[in-house]
């Protein structure tokens, strides 16, 4: 099954091409959505096949490249389309097409209906396609074509409803916009990817990688490029300074943001951080200042999660400060505990979305959550899964969320320190306090909708079948990797499986220190006393108390407006960059270097052209005799020119 | 009496002058024509004239190559002046300037 791994990544390929260029023949939604999620769900079941394979295999050769065939060769760069099967892409993959896989079954019955049903599924299977690219790739090269192929599949997927309104503009610009923020960090990319080839003259993983251990490159050099690779990191994966587009790309519909925007995509930019965790380890600057902004962006999204009322926009800000929390881990060095958060926030931030869409759903596409409540009654099945990931992301034991996050604090406190921690802790908390804001205004108290007009209703078994096996996934998929602390001697598997990718790096970073268990037990017990706190200040406030709610809104006028308007940070950009580069480009580039010079050259050059041509033209009298004299006169010059030089 | 090479190469100028000038200022087309032919000719005789001077007979050669392609040469150029006159009603080449700006 490692052999066929190249039909995991192009049967989604095959997948887009069918239902792209038959799609508008084929008609039948049944057929569609059975090419669109079968494809997935075959990539799945080989992905599965070489999980099984590679665990059967010796530790020390897990590892195992496909090579497809050689992409280009110019002097010493050697690009091959080949991909690296090991522990780590394949975690990647399992979750890639596992999740994908759930949510194209269910996106048959969300987006029944629609006009461009066929179009939608041709873009979810490229978008696999894509990814499955970036993950699976040996090499910076196909791993940036994937990088790029996702990022476009986002932008058609965000504007996928094109004509339809989106806050104050269309949803096209919101896809536009996620477009161009990501297009910032991918130029960090690229130059830290020129900088890789200057300094190690490959970019293969494994040669890079080798070759950054062996060869003598001064620390500043490592620095620059995994700085450079971290500032794509943050345009894929939303972090401060260029999170802004995640919000908005929640104009797209909801299972997009579920796969894309929640599980899949933004994961990337972590995953790019743990593939290349070796040249992070030389560059502990580095290792710092991604812990920090991730750490920074765990808070600051959560804060603004807080006052949201649309609930796509609440999971999207749970979404940016979730992938905090991950970056924090890498920077923290527990690279193996980032991505195990990545896997369980996959699986319970998708549940979240498609509960999210099971709900906006049944209440016409109404989105804001003040205008929910007591849904519970109305859908039990969307209740229940629902409730499951909210305790997962809360970090309730023993859903997963709790054994994903507690590692990263631990890890966090152990290699970073106490500020830290308390800032994961914090968080923490908010993330229960908001979830449950979100739970008990949706589902609990009275509706605060006219139920004579509305008539909620449980969704199709299309949808609600993928929401029972995510909330499965979000319930029990924690215990692969269980703290060593639980488990004793046979320690954490899922560290213990990623262990060999993650090995070199861990052995450059080194941190010691001794941490009793007694420290362990109380920082979990504090971190899980959090969480039910804001769950029950949560339950208190909306609950019981709804006065105080609006009591706090009123005291804290200030603070609320604020984070209301999520720190005012698009109006930031918009005052210091987007518009003085608009501004400056219409007046200068357009109406003056464009207008007057580029034209001008253009113009001129005509101009000129004409005005020598009507001069010269007046030889040309049409009188034969007239050109014969001048032939003639031209030959008596050339007679004297060859007797005068003999 | 042998007579002297320079004769014939001057009568063979002559003939040539004759030929552009009459090209260069006659305003019939068969006139400018039968210019070029005395043009040719004249050449034809310069070949002639080197050829018995020098013993040797490729210019005689040359000059049945250069006969045949003045003939070919006078037919079409002659159909030409034809089909001109057909259009125009006239010869004269002053007034026929149409390949112009």
């Amino acid at each position: 099954m490692i052999d066929l791994i190249y039909l995991a990544v192009f049967l989604p390929l095959l997948g887009f091409l069918i239902n792209g260029i038959f799609g508008t023949k084929i008609k039948n939604e049944k057929v569609i959505g059975l090419i669109g999620s079968g494809a997935i769900g075959i990539s799945f079941l080989i992905v599965v096949g070489a999980f099984f394979e590679t665990l059967a295999l010796p530790v020390d050769q897990r590892t195992n490249f496909v090579n497809l065939f050689t992409w280009m060769k110019v002097g010493s760069l050697d690009v091959s389309f080949a991909y690296q099967v090991d522990q780590l892409s394949l975690v990647m993959a399992l979750v890639v097409t596992g999740v994908g896989f759930i949510i194209h079954v269910y996106s048959i019955g969300y987006m029944h209906g629609d006009k461009a049903f066929w179009r939608f599924f041709a873009y979810l299977n490229l978008f696999i396609f894509a990814m499955m690219n970036l993950i699976m790739a040996d090499n910076f090269v196909l791993m940036f074509l994937g990088w790029e192929g996702v990022g476009l599949c986002s932008y058609l997927l965000i504007g996928f409803w094109y004509d339809k309104d989106f806050e104050k503009s269309t949803t096209s610009a919101a896809g536009l916009k996620a477009f161009v923020v990501n297009r910032i960090g991918d130029v960090g990319f690229l130059l830290a990817m020129f900088l890789i080839y200057l300094f190690f003259d490959s970019l293969k993983f494994s040669e890079v990688f080798s070759r950054a251990v062996s060869l003598d490159v001064p620390g500043h050099i490592f620095m620059l490029i995994t700085l450079l690779l971290f500032v794509g990191a943050t345009g894929k994966s939303a972090q401060i300074p260029l999170f802004v587009w995640l919000p908005d790309a929640m104009a797209g519909p909801t299972p997009v943001s579920a796969l894309i925007h929640a599980a899949t995509m933004v994961t990337a930019g972590v995953y790019m951080v743990a593939r290349t965790s070796v040249l992070y380890a030389m560059a502990p600057t580095t290792m710092m200042i991604v812990a920090v902004i991730g750490v920074f962006t765990a808070f600051f999204a959560a804060t603004i999660g807080l006052v949201q009322n649309d609930i796509k926009k609440v999971l999207a800000y749970s979404t940016i400060s979730q992938l905090g929390y991950m970056f924090l881990a890498m920077g923290a060095g527990a690279f193996s505990a980032g991505i195990f958060h990545l896997m369980t926030h996959a699986f319970f931030k998708a549940l979240l979305f498609l509960g999210a869409g099971s709900i906006i759903h049944a209440m016409h596409e109404q989105q804001d959550i003040q205008h929910y409540g007591g849904l519970k009654k109305y859908m039990p099945i969307t209740y229940g899964t629902f409730l499951v990931a909210a305790m997962a992301i809360s970090g309730i034991p023993p859903f997963s969320g709790f054994f994903s996050k507690d590692e990263i604090l631990w890890f966090s406190y152990t290699n970073l320190g106490f500020v830290f921690w308390l800032i994961g802790v914090l968080t923490a908390i908010m993330t229960a306090f908001y979830m449950f804001r979100l739970y008990f205004l949706t589902f609990d108290g009275k509706p605060r909708f006219d139920e004579k007009q509305t008539y909620p209703h449980e969704s199709p078994k299309l949808m609600t079948v993928p929401l029972i096996v995510l909330a499965v996934l979000s319930a029990i998929g924690g215990f692969i990797g269980i703290p060593e602390i639980f488990s004793g001697a046979h320690g954490n598997s899922f560290h213990t499986w990623l262990s060999p990718i993650f090995k070199s790096a861990e052995l450059k970073l080194s941190y010691y220190g001794a941490h009793s268990h007694f420290e362990e037990y109380l920082l979990m017990a504090i971190s899980v006393a959090g969480a039910l706190g804001g769950i029950l200040g949560a339950a208190y406030i909306y609950i019981k108390r709804p006065s105080i709610a609006v009591n706090t809104v009123k005291k804290f006028k200030l603070i609320y407006t604020t984070l209301w308007n999520k720190y005012y940070v698009d109006e930031v950009y918009d005052a210091t960059v987007i518009n003085p580069i608009v501004n400056s480009s219409r007046s200068f580039l357009w109406k003056m270097f464009d207008n007057k010079i580029i034209d001008g050259l253009v113009n001129g050059l005509a101009r000129s052209v004409g005005d020598v041509s009507s001069l010269i033209r007046k030889m040309q009298t049409g009188i034969v005799q007239s050109y014969a004299l001048v032939m003639m006169i031209g030959i008596l010059l050339a007679l004297f020119w060859i007797i005068l030089s003999l | 009496m042998q007579i002297q090479i320079e004769y014939y190469l001057i009568l063979s100028a002559a003939l040539f002058i004759t030929g552009v000038v009459g090209v260069l200022i006659r305003r019939n087309a068969i006139i400018v024509f039968m210019s070029i032919e005395l043009m040719l000719n004249s050449a034809n005789l310069t070949l002639v004239t080197f050829s018995s001077y020098l013993g040797n007979s490729i210019g005689q050669i040359f000059v049945f190559f250069v006969m045949a392609v003045a003939a070919a040469e006078a037919a079409i150029g002659l159909a030409i002046i034809i089909a001109l006159f057909r259009n125009k009603l006239t010869v004269n080449l002053d007034e026929i300037n149409i390949f112009k700006w």
